[in-house]
């Protein structure tokens, strides 16, 4: 049998799949491999909230055991995968990063993590996130930040960067994120992984955590776009829990040609050559891709989205409103965090000292937003003015999209900044979100993939494409990924871990 | 800067969302809404009159299931992560009459 440490430095989460189908390394050996792995870094990156070292262990060696006995194995039979910690796994605590739900048991399993494991997936454990999946940069969580195992004194991206850090460092093969306003994406970019942030309404969100309800997705995060749509095809689909989840079926995405022989691609003057505060260093390597997809025989196209300056404005007045309602359920009543009182002080100060003592200083800075976007007097100025400006956002990008296969552009305009350099303007870390947020306002899908580097840092090209129609999407991205032939870029871990001995 | 949020804007909204804020919280997030609120102002110079709010996203009328009764949650479970729970319902300090 091949040695699973070395196997989890070279195998994609589809070569894993089959590798273990085939007996050529089994389930134990490289959930073993991967929990060594947690053991030696995660002290360093911080990206895992709770590892369940003992269930991992018992799926792997029954998963062996089915494979002896000639049972029929899942698609992801003994592929361990990590998911962000907003999501309910039963045995396992349920955080979202925040003191308020510290020690929270969920009682329901999220479909999500249900088709996971029918599909013989190894959960090893919860990724650290922005508490409440509020933040582009991972340092917002109650349990500390989260380091990108490129270069540990920057930032991976967020709010998934826990989920985008542990699939680059290699703790396991996947991992699945949510993306509200581009949480999938940003991480995925910054840490030079995949992630695809579906189509709204593509994956259930029964069990998942709400923060902005008309626009949140699950989605998953992995080194290859193969794997990312294999994971993508297990948790997507419609489901009777889920009154948002959609009926549209969901294509075949595990296998595509990959051709880019007659497709349309578009390319938004407002990501690119109109785009203010683009660094030079991803411009050109947007640029670069684009002329690999355009030699590989597509046609691009120049498309504009012109509401784009409005969306950051736009997005963090829908998201937040939405947000300062369902966080209300967080009260000290049911579940989570409750102030003890003062002897005279009522079922108000329970609900006020509660959230005041449980919720971060951005979680409050958002609900304050929100309730302010939604308060008399300011409905119609904000909240609702809005949700008309979305309307232009998604017809921009309806229109764009009806001449296109897919658009492409950056994901992040910046690759991965330091740890600390916009945590004092929380504005300037929105702006981090303006070429993510529009899909997210859109309901379209739209992922990141890996298209090389910028100062030894990675950098993502962002594709978006039609409602419900991941399937193009992922096979345009499959053609790039074919056509740019990188292979599978991973971070130099044990030189990291030489540089940090004393 | 916006002149919409001063200090009181801060106490009256912290009080709609059920947050006890911190004199400090207070003086920073009058400084923060100040900013963010002066930066959603570009949304103002949108002729919006004749556009329809964009609300819910669900494009389809949103599927029916078939009107079967489903396995509740059931009461030990739905009270095991209460702060506090006695006969069969959770606790919370007395409303009526204090």
């Amino acid at each position: 049998m091949a040695n699973a440490a070395e196997l989890l430095d070279t195998l994609s989460l589809v070569d894993c799949a089959a590798a273990i189908a085939a007996g050529d390394v089994s389930a134990e050996a490289i959930t073993g491999a991967v929990l060594d792995r947690i053991d030696r870094f995660d002290g360093q990156f911080g990206a895992l909230l709770h590892v369940d070292r003992e269930g991992a262990l018992a799926t792997a060696a029954s998963t062996d055991q089915a494979r002896k006995a000639g049972a029929a194995l899942g698609p992801l039979a003994g592929v361990p995968v990590t998911v962000k910690d907003l999501i309910s796994v039963p045995g396992m605590p349920l955080t979202a990063a925040s003191k308020i739900l510290r020690g929270y048991e969920p009682p329901f399993t999220a479909t999500v993590a249900r088709r996971l494991r029918d599909a013989g997936a190894v959960i090893i454990g919860k990724n650290n996130l922005d508490e409440f999946a509020m933040g582009s940069s991972n340092e917002n969580s109650a349990f500390g930040n989260v380091a990108n195992p490129w270069a540990p004194d920057r930032v991976p991206g967020g709010s998934s960067g826990g989920s985008a850090a542990a699939v680059a460092a290699g703790y396991g093969f996947g991992s699945l994120g949510t993306d509200t306003g581009g949480s999938i994406r940003l991480p995925a970019s910054l840490c030079g992984v995949v992630g695809i942030k579906p189509t709204y309404g593509r994956v259930s969100r029964y069990g998942v955590v709400a923060f902005a309800s008309s626009l949140d997705q699950v989605g998953p995060l992995a080194l290859t776009v193969d794997d990312a749509a294999l994971l993508l095809s297990v948790i997507g689909g419609h489901d009777a829990l889920d009154s948002t989840s959609a009926t549209e079926p969901l294509g075949d995405l595990r296998s595509g040609p990959g051709s880019l022989e007659g497709r349309r691609i578009g390319v938004p003057r407002e990501f690119l050559d109109d785009a203010e505060g683009l660094d030079p260093g991803v411009a050109s390597c947007i640029r670069g891709s684009i002329d690999a997809l355009k030699s590989a025989g597509a046609t691009i196209v120049d498309v504009s989205l012109p509401h784009t300056p409005l969306a950051i404005a736009t997005y963090y007045l829908v998201a937040t409103a939405e947000a300062s309602s369902n966080l209300s359920r967080y009260d000290g009543v049911r579940f989570g965090h409750r102030a003890t009182l003062a002897q005279g002080e009522g079922i108000t100060d329970l609900y006020e000292r509660s959230r005041g003592e449980g919720f971060g200083p951005e979680v409050k800075r958002r609900i304050m937003l929100g309730t302010f976007a939604l308060s008399s007097g300011y409905y119609d100025a904000y909240y609702e003015r809005a949700c008309r400006v979305r309307r232009l956002i998604h017809d921009d990008y309806v229109s764009a999209l009806k001449s296109c296969d897919v658009l492409v552009g950056p994901t992040s305009p910046v690759p991965a900044w330091r740890l600390g350099e916009c945590t004092d303007d929380p504005l300037a870390m929105y702006l981090m979100d303006i070429f993510t947020t529009g899909a997210s306002l859109a309901g379209v899908p739209a992922m990141s993939v890996p298209v090389g580097t910028t100062q030894n840092l990675p950098v993502g090209l962002q594709l978006i494409g039609r409602h419900f129609d991941e399937e193009t999407m992922i096979d345009v991205a499959r053609g790039l990924e074919k056509a740019l032939n990188l292979g599978v870029q991973r971070p130099n871990l044990d030189a990291l871990a030489d540089e940090s001995k004393p | 800067m916006s002149d919409t949020i001063d200090r009181a804007t801060v106490q009256r909204v912290a009080r709609l969302a059920r947050l006890r804020l911190s004199d400090a919280e207070q003086d920073s997030l009058v400084d923060d809404l100040q900013r963010i609120v002066a930066y959603v102002e570009k949304l103002q110079s949108v002729d919006t009159s004749a556009i329809q709010p964009l609300v819910h996203m669900t494009i389809d009328a949103m599927p029916a299931r078939k009107d079967v009764a489903g396995q509740p949650l059931g009461t030990d479970k739905a009270l095991a992560n209460a702060p506090e729970a006695a006969d069969d319902a959770f606790v919370v300090p007395r409303v009526v009459g204090s």
